[in-house]
């Protein structure tokens, strides 16, 4: 009986693996030729478990409190089921252009995505790095998909050996923790923790290589060096989705893994978080400038986000968090249809992701400039495009935590980060057109970039739904 | 209707930017012609508005008028519109001069004129919103919104230089601009608001009042421009069009002064008080010094620019003395520079539309052959020095005698400003209009065209009527006006009253 309810817990999870089981049994009957099929496939998958989870609202937890299903965790999987439609969305109309579609990435996506539901529900070390390593594992063969590219495999390579430091760093970090609480999970963890008194050293020891692991996971300085080289590697839908959902579920990972079992020693990893978010900001603002790769430059862009979002992390309180989910929110719109544009870049058939390719976009183009343009201000956290408000509620919540300091070199660095974002606006609409890109990107990457930039321009109309909501999801945390 | 009109006022320029979009079908031509016609309804309708607000505004109340309330983003965050005597005539000066924005553009603009007029419009949404908030983020919102339009005009339609003139502005506003957020959210976290008709009766310790105004400060004070943070400015206005000039010129130069009234004064009512000295002094600076940098200068839109932030001194200068005479000489000089500064760039752009260069030396003898223009180039150039008729006169004056009742020495250190501007403004005209007219480039120059003698006579008629009858302007301030000066008494006694008491305690001991 208990292990039906258990079941019921972790439905979504359950059908998207066995969703994807049976997906690979077809692809591998059918061929290539069902990529087309395959992929809308999973992404009614991917639709139905968001229903699951959007139609129970209740809290609930499985497996002996190794998962639990809260506000928060359903916040995050909204948000990264999501996200992973919409790039195997792309994925699917990107490779049928390029020609090398393959009935696997699909299936790679779902299980990658898998992995992260079960993260974001993780309640006990053990059920997290059980999740991490499902969606990492998904994640390395996913950035050396274009099996033929130099950069592509390199990118896979580079990925993997890091990636497997990282985890290594991460589990040697939970053992040190297990070592001196005697428990893996959450809440007994906090007990113990808090028990104690003083902090053990022992303790700190294993909550730095933690929160090492786990910076390298969401790619915040200084473990931000495999990001640049990654995301410009990675076919453009594969990159989108490390951006989108993977980086969402890695910070969803972050906030539970730091804020549940550690609530006793706020003092101990605030320090670490402050210090990790200024870097990411001032690095992803300054490393950005000299960047001629649009990938690149987004990959230097978004540890620049993820240091604005730790500034949330950083001031540990309800409203932090909550700020944090609405800048997770507000990311992952933005670069979707940031990575939609970057795929729609395409010259005589060509993929192309030189900056300079947009020369004048805004006259050879104007309705793909404004789409983009308006993505790009938002990114930029310019009003009243949606990214000023997501910017907002993270400083209010440091400002509130007295992390004075640290906001006003953060946004400082933010208009030093405005230097490269206005330099895209101005090849994009102030020089002379070149040679004008190809009108061949598919549909449904067409409606993405609209839709995306629809939502950054009108937001400010409506903000209090999204904001509410994450309120709620990040009460959830803070029992 | 009357109950959402500044909604109306605010949002009515993106109902023109629909438009456009909605019809720009067909060729270049038709395309750039339906703009054009759709810009230039919608600014006059704008202006129509702007006046039915002046005429049902009641200048013997200093509460906010036509106010509206929504929810917005969340607890105390919410969508608050309402003037004061303060705002509104800002308004009226936005909308008004927009519509000779649009008309000067008429045939200077040649390329991509649907995105033109779309960015002005959308630049007029802003500019308005400014005025019209009275939420603190709700403010934020439309005054750094307002960059992004002016960052495309500057860049797109802009000069030789433009890229470099864009960003430097834009990078520069931005700067001051995000410390002041960080202000807005400390006084939403010390207040649990961030409605501005709550925050003017709530009292900031003194210790945190100095930080918000030297992080208002920073964004005010480029955006003003004030000395030394002011060279943004010439490089903007030298390589905007002749319509973004004017609209740098004659409003977004004024949110900077709209904000030293609004928050700085009576908000920090103690710290305001502590550093009237360093903004006497900063505006000293900016008078007498860029006063003999415009002397200098070879390019005519380069000297008017310099000219702005001589008068954007006696601006700056007549807040801080918080008199009657000052605040309401501040104003008044914000409004009629904003009309003097508008039409002298409009007045460049007439001979800069002909002859395609800014140099004063490509210039000379104009009289000769266009009568009319100098005559009303002489009215805004009299106007810019301040001579007793114009409207540049009675701000000029009352900004110093509010200064004279506080501090004689700032007072005529001012004055001399006022000598230097007849300097520069009346050698630059004298270069320009009079002496042979020899160059051979300009043997064939025309005079004003019919349309631009509509652009440029009802500007030099408001010029004088400033000049000879500046009472409606002052019935709607002066109220509001003294409301402020009660405002920021009340609340400096209240910021000493922990040590006048702590004193009186020592004494009875």
């Amino acid at each position: 009986m208990n292990l039906l309810a258990d079941i019921h817990v972790l439905l979504p999870e359950i059908g998207l693996a066995v969703g994807a089981m049976v997906l690979l049994i077809g692809g591998v009957v059918a061929g290539d030729r069902s990529t087309g099929i395959i992929s809308w496939l999973a992404i009614a998958l991917l639709a139905a478990a968001g229903a699951h989870v959007f139609a129970h609202p209740e809290t609930q937890s499985a497996f002996h409190g190794a998962f639990v299903v809260d506000g928060f965790a359903r916040f995050a999987k909204i948000l990264i089921l999501a996200g992973s439609a919409f790039c195997i969305l792309m994925a699917q109309e990107f490779f049928a252009i390029e020609r090398t579609a393959r009935f696997e990435l699909p299936i790679l996506m779902l299980l990658a995505t898998l992995g992260m539901m079960l993260m974001v529900s993780a309640a006990s070390f053990i059920a997290l790095y059980m999740g991490l390593e499902l969606q990492s594992l998904a994640l390395y063969v996913l950035a050396s998909f274009q099996r033929d590219s130099l950069r592509s495999t390199e990118a896979g390579l580079k990925y993997f050996v890091l990636g497997a430091l990282s985890s290594g760093m991460l589990l040697y970090g939970i053992s040190l923790i297990y070592g001196f609480t005697g428990t893996t999970e959450f809440s007994l963890i906090a007990h113990a923790v808090a028990t104690v008194g003083s902090p053990n050293i022992g303790l700190i020891f294993g909550l730095v290589f933690l929160i090492a692991g786990l910076a390298f996971k969401v790619g915040a300085v200084p473990f931000h060096m495999w990001t640049p080289d990654v995301y410009e590697g990675s076919p453009t839908p594969v990159t989108a989705f490390f951006v989108t959902a993977a980086k969402v579920a890695a910070f969803a990972l972050f906030i539970r893994a730091i804020i549940a079992p550690f609530p006793a020693i706020a003092r101990e990893w605030q320090q670490i978080i402050v210090a990790v978010s200024v870097l990411s900001v001032v690095l992803g603002a300054v490393a950005a400038i000299g960047q001629t790769n649009i990938k690149r430059l987004l990959a230097y862009s978004s540890i620049g986000h993820v240091g604005y979002a730790l500034l949330g992390l950083a001031a540990g309180t309800q409203a932090g968090i909550q700020g944090m989910l609405v800048y997770l929110a507000y990311y992952l719109v933005t670069n979707l249809g940031m990575f939609a544009c970057v795929a729609a870049m395409r010259r005589n058939g060509q993929s192309v992701e030189n900056i300079r390719d947009l020369s004048g976009l805004a006259r050879t183009q104007p309705h793909f400039a404004l789409a983009m343009g308006a993505l790009v201000f938002s990114l930029a956290g310019l009003p009243p495009l949606a990214g000023i408000f997501a910017k907002l509620y993270v400083f209010a919540a440091a400002m509130q935590a007295h992390l004075y300091i640290p906001a006003i070199v953060n946004i400082v660095a933010s208009v030093i980060g405005a230097f490269y974002y206005l330099r895209i606006i101005q090849i994009m609409y102030f020089d002379e057109p070149r040679r004008p890109l190809d009108h061949e990107a598919g549909v449904g990457t067409h409606a993405l970039m609209w839709a995306t930039s629809a939502i950054s321009i009108f937001f400010v109309v409506v903000p209090a739904p999204l904001i509410a909501i994450a309120g709620q999801a990040a009460h959830s945390l803070f029992p | 209707m009357m109950s959402h009109i500044l909604s109306l006022v605010t949002f009515l320029p993106f109902l023109g930017v629909a438009a456009i979009f909605a019809l720009a079908r067909g060729s270049d031509a038709t395309v750039a012609s339906n703009a054009r016609w759709i810009a230039l309804v919608t600014t006059l309708v704008e202006f129509a508005l702007s006046l039915v607000i002046w005429f049902n505004f009641d200048g013997h109340s200093a509460a906010f008028q036509f106010v509206e309330q929504a929810d917005w983003l969340g607890p105390g965050i919410g969508y608050h519109m309402g003037v004061d005597g303060i705002s509104m005539l800002f308004i009226v000066l936005t909308a008004g001069l927009m519509p000779f924005c649009i008309l000067a553009s008429w045939e200077s603009i040649e390329t991509r004129v649907a995105e033109y007029m779309i960015a002005f419009l959308a630049l007029e949404s802003l500019m308005i919103g400014v005025f019209c908030a009275l939420d603190l983020i709700l403010f934020y919102v439309f005054f750094e919104g307002g960059l992004i339009p002016m960052f495309l005009i500057i860049g797109v339609w802009g000069g030789a230089r433009r890229v470099y003139a864009s960003f430097k502005f834009f990078l520069y506003t931005l700067l001051g601009s995000v410390l002041m957020l960080l202000a807005i959210l400390a006084m939403y976290i010390a207040a649990g608001t961030t409605d501005i008709a709550t925050l003017l009766h709530y009292h900031f310790p003194p210790a945190m009042q100095t930080w918000l105004w030297l992080a208002f400060f920073a964004s005010f004070a480029v955006k003003m421009p004030m000395w030394p943070v002011h060279t943004w400015l010439p490089d903007a206005h030298v390589e905007a069009p002749t319509a973004g000039s004017v609209i740098l010129a004659g409003i977004l130069l004024k949110m900077g002064g709209y904000g030293f009234l609004r928050f700085s004064l009576p908000m920090f009512a103690s710290a305001s008080v502590t550093f009237t000295p360093l903004v006497f002094a900063l505006s000293i600076v900016a008078i007498i010094y860029t006063s003999l940098v415009a002397l200098a200068q070879e390019d005519i839109k380069k000297l008017i620019a310099y000219s702005s932030v001589a008068h954007m001194g006696f601006v700056t200068m007549g807040l801080f003395t918080l008199t009657q005479q000052g605040l309401d000489g501040g104003i008044f000089q914000m409004l009629s520079h904003g009309v003097v500064s508008g039409a002298l760039f409009l007045c460049v752009g007439v001979i800069y539309d002909r002859m395609h260069t800014r140099e004063i030396a490509a210039y000379g003898g104009l009289v000769n052959r266009m009568p009319v223009y100098a005559a009303c180039f002489m009215v805004f150039t009299l106007a810019n020095v301040g001579l007793p008729g114009t409207g540049g006169f009675v701000g000029e004056f009352m900004t110093m005698l509010g200064a004279f009742l506080v501090n004689t020495w700032v007072a005529i250190f001012a004055a001399t400003g006022v000598i230097l501007s007849a300097a520069y403004a009346l050698y630059a005209y004298r270069r320009v209009i009079f002496g042979a007219l020899v160059k051979p480039a300009l043997q064939t120059i025309q005079d004003l065209s019919p349309r631009e003698f509509a652009i440029l006579a009802p500007l030099v008629v408001i010029t004088i009527v400033m000049g000879f009858y500046p009472k409606p302007v002052f019935d709607v301030t002066s109220v509001s006006v003294a409301n402020l000066i009660t405002q920021n008494k009340t609340a400096l006694t209240l910021d000493r009253a922990p040590q006048l008491a702590a004193r009186a305690q020592g004494a009875v001991r």
